[in-house]
């Protein structure tokens, strides 16, 4: 592996007196594309919250040598960027607003006005995520993979190095989970370490470069998806058996029967 | 660069501030004594007769003046609440605002301690009026359903009231009580140039703390997590707001007791002009609150009647269908209970 952008150390977090995450340490490299997989509840979307700073956790999180905790809120959220679940947006925007909504870490304030820099960013985001067409219509109006589309290009609009995705292909039809993960290929090979949380074997073991897999808290495996897919752990983590195969020289796995 | 939304949201503001003015020079103008627009203005500036001028820049201008500055404080506090908690039914009056700061300036007068006219009223209703936003956020939770907020209001003002209540109940002076249930009613009758004083620097320091978020709440449309993620604290953001709404909410009740509804109907009469956007729904919300008084208590003044209709009333008239309207049209997101 490479020199390591984002390094945990010994990372544990609790909530109510429990335990959910416990003494996860890791170091990923940049122009990467992470799958962070594992059983409901093992943790996977507490990781990537302490990542991002959002709850309080011990242990050390560093991205490209600065310790988070030590950012302001700003800094943190140019070098951070996030994509919760769901893709909610409250208010019937319009597309367009709803990806500049990624410059406000560089203080673009008002979508109506931005610099030139933050207009380039929100456009190449666009552009990239397929977009153009749809930049006046109102969010809440497009089908669930348009508005993954959007909240995508809202999150590569920060232009961060990192970044970090919870499920961004849940409920979506096969062609847009892979419309997704191509694009978050693609920033991946423009420089940035990508994250991403999926239940989708098959895509993590296609697209990702490292899988890391999270049981009960605890990083059991982190390696390429051969290993880290490999039999044995998905019997232990995920209590399945799994047909594999390499298609087009891409590494298939479908998840089978239960073991 | 600026788009054509930015542009036309100018045209509004200057259409509302338009409309302000032209509904302030009519309250100026409507009265026992009607008087023409243009002795409104010669009175203003000095002109006219003595008595004119008396009706005019004493009883008639701090009247219009509070119109102004408490509806639009309303409009804004609504429209940053609505924001807040990305929710088309929030607005101070549901939340117990004003009938919270009511009971702190009612515990002031019932118990003594400060005539009507004192500054003590205002800072006893914004501080009753920040414990009741508080208690309201901290009770519904983060990412509380419209549901808990509403089910939290609800309990938070039947509180206000019972203690008002109970204050009145224990006065010692019946008069006192019987004053006290009129000024609950809400009015903007015979106010001087000292309740302009008294509320005006507290509504104007809520206003710049909620305009001074502004921006936040457009970023808050993405979710709490999403919001923080980008940089905005939000744990600070909604200090800021309850600081807010509780500064111009108790401002304005110690002088106009309480005026419900302006809040939640402003920012609802702008969406289809303004959009969506709680950024861009702040300043209009607030020309259209100023925009909704000022109506409201000309209207008092016309509306023929053997006794004075209180604007709070005829506002709470208006609003209740209103709001119910609202409920009929959030009628599904409502139906998911509690999710």
């Amino acid at each position: 592996m490479s020199e390591s952008f984002l390094v945990m150390q010994d990372v544990s977090v609790s909530r109510s007196g429990r335990g959910v995450l416990h003494d996860v340490s890791l170091a990923l490299p940049r122009r990467s594309v992470v799958a962070l997989v594992g059983p409901n509840g093992a943790g996977k979307t507490t990781l990537l919250k302490a990542i991002a700073g959002l709850l309080p956790f011990q242990g050390i999180v560093r991205v490209a040598e600065d310790d988070v905790s030590g950012l302001s809120i700003r800094e943190r959220a140019r070098k951070i960027a996030y994509l919760p679940q769901g893709h909610v947006v409250h208010w019937p925007l319009s597309v367009r607003d709803v990806v500049a909504l990624g410059r406000y870490p560089h203080g673009a304030n008002d979508p109506a006005r931005l610099n030139d820099a933050d207009q380039a960013a929100v456009s190449r985001a666009m552009a990239l995520s397929d977009l153009d067409l749809l930049s006046d219509r109102n969010v809440n109006e497009l089908s669930g993979g348009e508005r993954s589309r959007v909240a995508l290009a809202r999150v590569i609009a920060v232009g961060a190095p990192v970044v970090l995705a919870d499920e961004p292909t849940a409920s979506l039809d096969p062609r847009y989970q892979i419309d997704a993960m191509r694009l978050l290929r693609r920033i991946a090979d423009d420089g940035a370490l990508v994250v991403v949380v999926s239940h989708e074997l098959g895509l993590a073991a296609r697209f990702a470069d490292n899988v890391l897999v999270l049981a009960d808290g605890r990083l059991v495996i982190q390696g390429t998806p051969h290993d880290a897919l490999a039999e044995s752990v998905l019997a232990r983590t995920f209590r399945v058996s799994a047909f594999r195969t390499r298609h087009l020289g891409e590494d298939v796995v479908v998840p089978w029967a239960e073991v | 660069m600026v788009s054509a939304a930015s542009r036309s949201s100018r045209g509004l503001l200057l259409t509302f501030s338009a409309l302000v003015l032209l509904l302030a020079i009519v309250s100026l103008a409507i009265g026992p004594v009607r008087l023409s627009p243009l002795v409104v203005a010669q009175a203003l500036f000095g002109g006219a007769t003595e008595e004119q001028r008396i009706i005019v820049q004493e009883i008639r201008l701090p009247r219009a003046i509070l119109g102004v500055a408490i509806g639009a404080i309303l409009g804004l506090s609504g429209a940053a609440l609505q924001g807040l908690l990305r929710n088309p039914l929030a607005s101070p009056s549901l939340f117990g605002a004003p009938q919270s700061a009511a009971f702190g300036a009612v515990l002031v007068i019932a118990l003594g301690l400060a005539d009507v006219r004192s500054f003590v009223l205002p800072l006893a209703g914004i501080s009753f009026a920040f414990a009741s936003v508080f208690l309201l956020l901290a009770v519904a939770g983060r990412n509380a359903s419209l549901l808990l907020l509403i089910l939290a209001g609800l309990a938070i003002s039947s509180l206000a009231g019972a203690m008002t209540a109970l204050a009145m109940n224990l006065s010692p002076n019946p008069f006192a009580a019987l004053e006290i249930a009129f000024w609950l009613l809400g009015s903007l009758e015979d106010r001087s140039f000292r309740h302009v004083v008294l509320a005006l620097p507290f509504i104007v320091a809520g206003a710049v703390i909620l305009l001074s978020r502004r921006h936040a709440f457009r970023v808050l449309s993405l979710g709490e997590e999403a919001a923080q993620s980008l940089g905005v604290n939000v744990g600070a953001l909604r200090l800021a707001v309850i600081a807010g709404v509780a500064l111009g909410v108790g401002g304005s009740v110690a002088v106009s007791g309480t005026i419900g509804f302006i809040g939640l109907i402003a920012p609802h009469l702008l969406r289809p002009l303004v959009g969506h956007d709680p950024t861009r729904l702040l300043l209009p919300s607030a020309l259209a609150g100023a925009a909704l008084l000022l109506a409201a208590d000309i209207a008092v003044r016309i509306i023929p009647s053997t006794t004075d209709i209180k604007v709070g009333v005829l506002t709470s008239i208006i609003g209740v269908p209103f709001f119910l309207y609202l409920i009929v049209r959030e009628r599904r997101t409502l139906g998911g209970g509690l999710s």
